[in-house]
């Protein structure tokens, strides 16, 4: 854990201690199933879940097709949208976080469409752009875009300036100072930016892909709502969890290599 | 050596950098030339036409109570303050140890050194530097895992390697134990007679300029309230007889109040 903190050193263990918990929360849940104190038309149980997972991938249903299909679609839109925000969100905060031009251009037009109710976009999103995937993968670009501009632009100006100093008597070319000090410098914070970015596209996708959707984990979540079949629901509901703890332990592992000069420093 | 000069205007602000390349350095060049330099925070004047001269190679400290315009003073000769007025002669290259080693967290010890160095082979002048200064075995540690005394060594390589005609040293130890500063001291002497660039050491520490200057200067209203050649062979005995004279007087200088003087310091 990057930068774990002060107590972290006094915990003993490692991260799969952590799963204790989590074990701990599906046998209580199974039991309650298990015992009819959650009906299973409401909740289905862990066990039954797992099956219905297990049916899905095995078998190619005319309704509902296969998970890993769905999953493949929507990860697939899930992974453009994000790479594309989170590129252009890198690229806005670099131009506004170095020059005054830049902020002047684009930060207050940044912060004036982030406080636009993002799936409230949606609607206005498929009049113009149709129920295809554009619409769907636009609403995870901005879901990305947002937290990783603010986050990386905070990065920029919260460098030290007395390291900025000390370019100055180091004779360091503007160039030099972006590349060896202000970039560098700002990657706690646009890292940081980066797994807000993963939560915040996630939740897009999500919204995103249940309307007018005809593939994909959304897809499957909409159709399961008709026959009201929960499991399903949950399953999918899963997956989506599973991306994010994916894409979430890809940001850490990064945060683990890049800021290996603060993680010695937090032994 | 080349000289960068910055413009007279006496009053008002500054100031139009001109840089004029030098030829080789007669013996008897200064290596800051310093006249009526003034500064104002708001409607404080903190240098209030100030001259000072530094010869090449001298060894100068400055001492002066907190607000006296000490670090004012060196951050205008290092080219961090553009408002000062006055006019400014400097050697370059200009090296700067500040008060904190001021380390970059994410490069190593050794890429710290070479940061911006322009010489052929950066890593072995690095390497060496980092070996005069006692730290071989840590070139590769990152930055925040060095000690205080060891974080202000790697400062020291990294002003060092850029072979300074002027070395100007922030109050570089008055956040080390006493232990290491004394160490730093004899290892920063080490270093002076051995690569000799003119060195300004601003502290606050009457004993730590006894040590080590030529020269020491006590500042006072914003100008140099006294000047005094220290004229003893180092390495020094704080108890000889002209340093204790000294001692007295830089106190009084300073206004610390006398009684058993001997008490108090």
């Amino acid at each position: 854990m990057v930068g774990g903190g002060l107590a972290y050193r006094f915990l003993p263990g490692r991260g799969w201690l952590r799963l204790i918990s989590l074990l701990l929360l599906l046998g209580v849940w199974q039991l309650l199933s298990s015992t009819g104190v959650l009906p299973a038309s409401r909740l289905a149980s862990p066990v039954s879940i797992a099956h219905t997972a297990y049916t899905l991938v095995t078998t190619d249903s005319p309704t509902y097709g296969t998970l890993q299909a769905s999953l493949l679609v929507s990860a697939e839109r899930w992974g453009i949208g994000l790479s594309v925000g989170v590129a252009i969100a890198v690229l806005l905060a670099v131009a506004s976080g170095l020059s005054r031009i830049g902020e002047y251009a684009f930060d207050p037009v940044l912060n004036a469409a982030r406080s636009i109710p993002l799936l409230g976009l949606l609607p206005l999103f498929i009049v113009w752009f149709g129920i295809g995937n554009l619409p769907k993968i636009l609403i995870v670009v901005l879901g990305a875009l947002f937290p990783m501009y603010v986050n990386t632009f905070a990065g920029i100006r919260g460098v030290d300036p007395k390291l900025g100093e000390l370019g100055q008597v180091l004779g360091l070319s503007r160039w030099e100072l972006v590349r060896h000090v202000v970039l560098p410098g700002s990657l706690p914070s646009a890292l940081t930016g980066l797994r807000l970015s993963v939560v915040g596209s996630l939740l897009a996708l999500v919204v995103g892909e249940q309307i007018n959707a005809n593939a994909g984990l959304g897809f499957m979540i909409n159709t399961a709502e008709e026959f009201l079949a929960n499991n399903i629901i949950m399953v999918c509901l899963f997956m989506y969890a599973i991306l994010g703890l994916l894409a979430d332990a890809a940001v850490r592992l990064v945060e683990r290599r890049a800021l290996a000069w603060r993680r010695e420093f937090a032994q | 050596m080349a000289t960068r000069v910055r413009a007279v205007n006496g009053s008002g602000m500054t100031s139009v950098a001109a840089t004029a390349v030098g030829t080789t350095a007669p013996a008897d060049q200064v290596a800051a030339s310093v006249s009526d330099l003034t500064r104002r925070f708001g409607d404080r004047l903190v240098l209030d036409g100030l001259s000072l001269d530094i010869k090449a190679g001298e060894f100068v400290a400055m001492i002066g109570r907190s607000g006296s315009g000490k670090s004012t003073l060196l951050r205008a000769l290092a080219g961090l303050d553009r408002e000062v007025s006055g006019s400014m002669t400097v050697a370059e290259p200009v090296a700067v140890a500040f008060q904190e080693p001021r380390l970059v967290p994410w490069k190593r010890v050794l890429d710290n050194v070479t940061l911006g160095l322009r010489a052929p082979e950066p890593a072995r002048v690095a390497t060496e530097a980092l070996d005069e200064v006692g730290l071989t075995e840590r070139i590769t540690a990152w930055p925040l895992t060095l000690s205080g005394g060891e974080a202000q060594r790697v400062s020291l390589a990294r002003a060092l390697v850029r072979s300074p005609s002027l070395l100007l040293l922030d109050e570089p130890f008055s956040a080390l134990d006493a232990l290491t500063t004394i160490s730093m001291h004899r290892l920063v002497l080490q270093l002076w007679e051995r690569h000799r660039p003119a060195v300004l050491l601003v502290t606050h520490d009457v004993d730590e300029a006894l040590a080590l200057a030529d020269r020491v200067l006590v500042l006072g209203d914003g100008r140099i309230a006294y000047s005094a050649t220290v004229d003893v062979p180092r390495p020094r005995d704080r108890n000889h007889s002209t340093l204790t004279g000294l001692r007295l007087r830089l106190l009084r200088e300073l206004g610390v109040p006398m009684g058993d003087t001997d008490e108090l310091i």
